[in-house]
């Protein structure tokens, strides 16, 4: 056996040496569009993610302008919205139609693809020392099922019948009589058939993280020398195999019931006045199964973040992370109850009050170590000589929405308090603040960061600034109030709510929410005028330009397929010599062996090898 | 520095393409314990059809068991250069795995005249889950066939060697986790009814 490892291992190396040599001469299609290269697919994933994340910006700003003006009429969105408007309402069903499709495109399309596909197709091999993921073909494979689910729940927003509508967690029965609403006819079925192929999108790419992570490290690289980005993404694509299959099962029998007439989540229901023929379904089954995927998911959404905010403030702290195991083991700890926790949607679904209490309980455990991530944030930038680049900015202000959003989540946890709050906008602020903004800004962090990284220029900093501060101000302007709205009880995912005395009252913070809202959409042009400006006529970068210790900037400014020109540098030490008293700068790479910084040197350390 | 960097790719432990196929499995697996923990879970509801496996089942069992043997002879075979044996032993596991598939089409029409449907008015969820237990195996039951057939042609180009074990080492982890997870789900399938 051994013997024919080694052998395997020489071709691989002749392979990368053959990458050097012509990958000058590969033809535009395989270099730009079905390329191999990890750097070029992380790319094509962010373009994709921005794409989406405007579809989806654009929907929300769409239903927010109904609640926020219920008695206005909106002729001039006509042109673009067609029936779906007529005499300048929205139509009702399509609002549930907006809704769906903004958590859905989010959630999935933006969160997890657009984030992890990004930055772990970008970062992995970068700050491993890989040349490139260990598959490349799988990880192609991977962004061109995503695509192909793309185009399908692209195609869906214009079906007449309208996209999927009974929400982001496709409940049945709703969405799975086509005669319920018309968001569960043909929207419905191009929703499930663009999930599925999303997730086996996600698998490939998560099964290639993980094992990039596992056999692909550089010499001397061991796992407790990973840069604490590459630990998040690790743990979030494990999350992602073994939750995304379960979401796949779900969906499997969701589809049989609706087109091959099972009754695996339907039970003796009538639709006017008529007998449907299922009998014998369990709805709350497909809530388990959803959630067991479902909560997972948003620290599938949310742990990629927690690393890149992690190496984005150490950097501009110019301190090492504080408490690098325990931010490790806070991820762990993480990752493990993100599976036990899922019942804590379903306290009000009529399960055993037993078996809420024991959710509850799992549940608030989760607390403790996002507290210890927070303290160690906090710590890592105390006293600190802090740069306030855009990528800070972002990264602080994602430890505020973490806090803010973290804290309301321990009272919804609560399976008594659940019972006020359930499916009010109480809950909609706690995850938009926490999952939602939280992630966005840790995204928003990544890309000013690693911008040069990735085209070889600088973003405008000015610019980001601007981006930055409408963009944090807005999100709490937003998500605030609705904490507010929510403890009053006012239902979420109303189409309209003027009817009942109880809310008119919060007619005037529904309007201010919905111009707060359509004003954040609208300074993002800030950041896309940014990003594409940048690209072709940004300032150029250095090779290091944060003065960073992890490999990636070890690179040269534009990094070719193989990533390093000469040979895979050799790593001494973690990721985060920040400010070594003795060291004459206040960074050492960490491909700076022990021997070159004797001045800094600790009593203990020294080269391994 | 320069000079240990070349040596990074010897303390690579496990071939990538062995590990990336583990996962698959794991996601594979993950995915029947969704499916089997939901029939507990919905069989406790009540409402449950009760009815009778279908006793080809067994034969079926059996069959495919012996197609493992037939891959890890060929896979033996394989490691000792006995080409001829790793030809013979691949195509009798092909052939088996066939049979199986055949069996289990056989055993869904002894599920049909006995009534018990996939869906319509008169199915139950008790039966629906045999079908998609048994279907959604037979699907990556085909994915190994389809393996196994490259695998089959690269042997018969004489590719398949003791120096070139990586294909045929990943085929037959795959079919032999096909195998146990048939075995799992027959007793699982035999405990539930």
């Amino acid at each position: 056996m051994s013997s024919t490892d080694i052998s395997l291992h020489k071709d691989v190396h002749l392979e990368h040496d053959d990458h050097h040599d012509d990958h000058h001469n590969e033809s535009f299609i395989t270099k730009y569009v079905f390329s191999q290269d990890h750097k070029v697919i992380a790319k094509q994933f962010l373009f994709a993610g921005i794409f989406w994340a405007i579809i989806g910006g654009t929907l929300s700003s769409l239903f927010r302008m109904q609640l926020g003006f219920p008695e206005a009429t909106f002729n001039f969105l006509e042109p673009l919205l067609g029936k779906w408007v007529e005499g300048g309402k929205l139509n009702p069903e399509f609002y549930l139609a907006l809704v769906t499709m903004h958590g859905t495109i989010m959630v999935f399309f933006v969160l997890t693809a657009g984030l992890s596909g990004t930055f772990s197709n970008f970062l992995i091999p970068l700050q491993l020392g890989a040349r490139d993921m260990a598959s490349g073909f799988m990880n192609m494979l991977s962004f061109w099922f995503f695509f192909l689910a793309s185009v399908i729940m692209f195609y869906s927003l214009f079906l007449e019948t309208g996209p999927a509508g009974g929400g982001w967690t496709v409940y049945p029965p709703l969405s799975a009589l086509p005669q319920a609403i018309a968001g569960s006819g043909t929207g419905m079925t191009m929703w499930l058939i663009s999930m599925a192929l999303f997730i086996v999108s996600q698998l490939l790419g998560g099964v290639n993280y993980i094992t990039t992570v596992i056999n692909m490290r550089t010499r001397g690289m061991s796992m407790s020398k990973m840069p604490l980005t590459i630990w998040s993404f690790f743990l979030t694509a494990v999350l992602g195999l073994l939750a995304f299959p379960v979401l796949f099962s779900a969906a499997l029998l969701l589809i049989f019931d609706r087109s091959f007439g099972t009754s695996f989540f339907l039970s003796d229901i009538y639709v006017a006045g008529q007998a449907l023929s299922h009998t014998g379904g369990s709805p709350v089954l497909f809530q388990h199964l959803f959630w067991f995927l479902g909560h997972p998911e948003v620290y599938i959404v949310i742990l990629p973040t927690f690393g890149i905010v992690s190496e984005v403030i150490t950097t501009n702290a110019r301190k090492p992370i504080f408490g690098y195991r325990a931010m490790i083991g806070s991820m762990l700890g993480i990752s493990v109850l993100s599976f036990i926790v899922w019942a804590h949607h379903m306290f009000v679904s009529g399960m055993n009050p037993f078996l809420g209490s024991v959710f509850m309980f799992l549940t608030l455990i989760i607390a403790v170590p996002s507290a210890v991530k927070v303290f160690n944030w906090l710590a890592t930038l105390w006293r600190g000589n802090i740069n306030f680049t855009p990528a800070m900015l972002f990264s602080v202000a994602f430890v505020s929405l973490f806090i803010s959003g973290g804290v309301t989540g321990i009272i919804l946890g609560n399976s008594a308090l659940d019972i006020q709050l359930h499916d009010t906008y109480f809950v909609v602020a706690h995850f938009h603040l926490v999952m939602g903004s939280a992630a966005f800004f840790g995204m928003f962090a990544g890309v000013y960061h690693w911008f040069p990284k990735m085209f070889g220029r600088m973003m405008d900093e000015k610019l980001g600034y601007v981006h930055f501060w409408i963009t944090f101000i807005c999100a709490y302007l937003i998500f605030m109030p609705m904490h507010y709205m929510g403890i009053a009880g006012f239902p979420r995912r109303y189409y309209t709510w003027t009817g009942f005395d109880t809310f008119s009252t919060f007619l005037d913070m529904n309007s201010f929410i919905s111009i707060a809202a359509i004003a954040v959409f609208f300074a993002q042009l800030f950041f896309l005028f940014n990003f594409f400006y940048s690209i072709f006529r940004g300032r150029r970068a250095t090779e290091n330009p944060w003065k960073s210790n992890t490999l990636e900037w070890t690179t040269p400014v534009n990094p070719g397929h193989g990533n390093w020109p000469g040979p895979l540098p050799v790593v001494y030490r973690w990721p985060y010599d920040y400010s070594k008293p003795g060291a004459p700068e206040d960074f050492i790479p960490q491909n700076v062996p022990y021997s070159q910084t004797q001045s800094s040197n600790l009593p203990h350390e020294r080269d391994e090898f | 520095m320069v000079a240990n960097t070349e040596i990074q790719t010897e303390h690579r432990r496990v071939n990538p393409l062995k590990f990336i196929l583990w996962l698959l499995i794991v996601s594979i697996l993950m995915m029947f314990a969704a499916f089997t923990s939901a029939y507990i879970v919905r069989r406790e509801e009540g409402n449950w059809l009760e009815y009778d496996l279908p006793s080809v089942l067994l034969i079926n069992t059996f069959i495919l068991i012996l197609s493992s043997v037939f891959m890890q002879w060929a896979y033996v075979s394989a490691k000792k250069d006995n080409i001829k044996n790793v030809r013979l032993g691949l195509i009798l596991t092909f052939i088996a795995g066939t049979a199986f598939l055949i069996g289990q089409w056989e055993g869904w029409a002894e599920l049909v005249r006995n009534n018990v449907f996939f869906g319509g008015s008169t199915s139950n969820p008790a039966g629906s889950f045999l079908y998609v237990l048994t279907g959604v195996h037979a699907f990556h039951l085909v994915t190994g066939l389809i393996f196994l057939i490259i695998v089959v042609i690269s042997a018969l180009r004489y590719r398949v060697h003791s120096k070139n074990l990586t294909r045929i080492e990943l085929c037959t982890i795959y079919w032999h986790f096909l195998g146990a997870l048939w075995i799992y789900l027959y007793i699982f399938l035999t405990l539930n009814h």
